[in-house]
């Protein structure tokens, strides 16, 4: 078997920070820019292609870009292992639970419109009810992401 | 003429797949999949269908492309069928 280089440093057990100083910059460079257009892709998703998968997938893709350049100890400020499983969970609760609200108000499962929001007309009610699903889907989507990476990196 | 870079689209799309299928490098392999999965969402694109082009050079050319690779790294980098 011929031994090529490996294509990112990887520790006996964990991923260690590449050997390449613009590796490193590129990533620590690149990840705020991923992270801006996944905020634009999660918020614009009423109107414009987009929404809380795509922007979820962005967002994860930002921290996998880190934890591959600089290394899987350096980046667990930024989103620690322990909390992509709970996370994960805390978005699918907000999920079921903006659709149970809807539930205790008197509607139909995930009918944001009788929310019980006076000051709101129906329209303006269907967005931010949408902005909460998104936000759940957001958040399961970046969390389990990255639970699968670290899982991987787990061996 | 869009045709024209739709048939082209189209046939770099199969000799990718056909690259990746064929490839004894796996990291090679990897990377003509993304390339796949990237034609694919351009060729979505070009049919009007913008939200699921999104989705697929997402997660296609961007997501599983780094798992391929991570897998690669944790285990052997020639194929040996």
């Amino acid at each position: 078997m011929i031994e090529h280089a490996r294509p990112f440093d990887l520790a006996a057990d964990r991923c260690g920070p590449s050997s390449s100083p613009i590796i490193r910059i590129a990533s620590r460079g690149l990840a705020p820019l991923i992270q801006i257009i996944g905020l634009y892709v999660f918020f614009h998703g009423h109107y414009s292609p987009g929404g809380g998968f795509q922007g979820g997938v962005l967002l994860a893709a930002s921290i996998i870009l880190l934890r591959m350049g600089l290394g899987f100890a350096n980046t667990q400020t930024v989103m620690p292992s322990g909390w992509t499983v709970p996370l994960g969970a805390v978005g699918g609760l907000i999920y079921i639970g903006t659709g149970f609200f809807a539930v205790l108000c008197g509607g139909n499962f995930l009918d944001y419109g009788v929310f019980p929001m006076p000051w709101l007309d129906p329209p303006h009610l269907h967005s931010y009810g949408i902005l909460f699903i998104e936000v759940g889907v957001t958040l399961t989507v970046m969390s389990t992401l990255v639970a699968i990476f670290d899982h991987l990196l787990d061996g | 003429m869009s045709w024209l870079i739709e048939v082209f689209l189209f046939v770099l799309m199969v000799v990718s797949a056909l690259v990746a299928l064929r490839s004894r490098d796996l990291l090679a392999a990897a990377v003509t999949l993304s390339l796949f999965s990237f034609m694919a969402a351009v060729i979505m694109a070009s049919l009007g269908a913008i939200d699921v082009a999104f989705t697929e050079a997402v997660v296609g050319a961007g997501a599983v492309g780094v798992f391929n690779i991570v897998a690669i790294t944790l285990t052997t980098r020639e194929s040996r069928d």
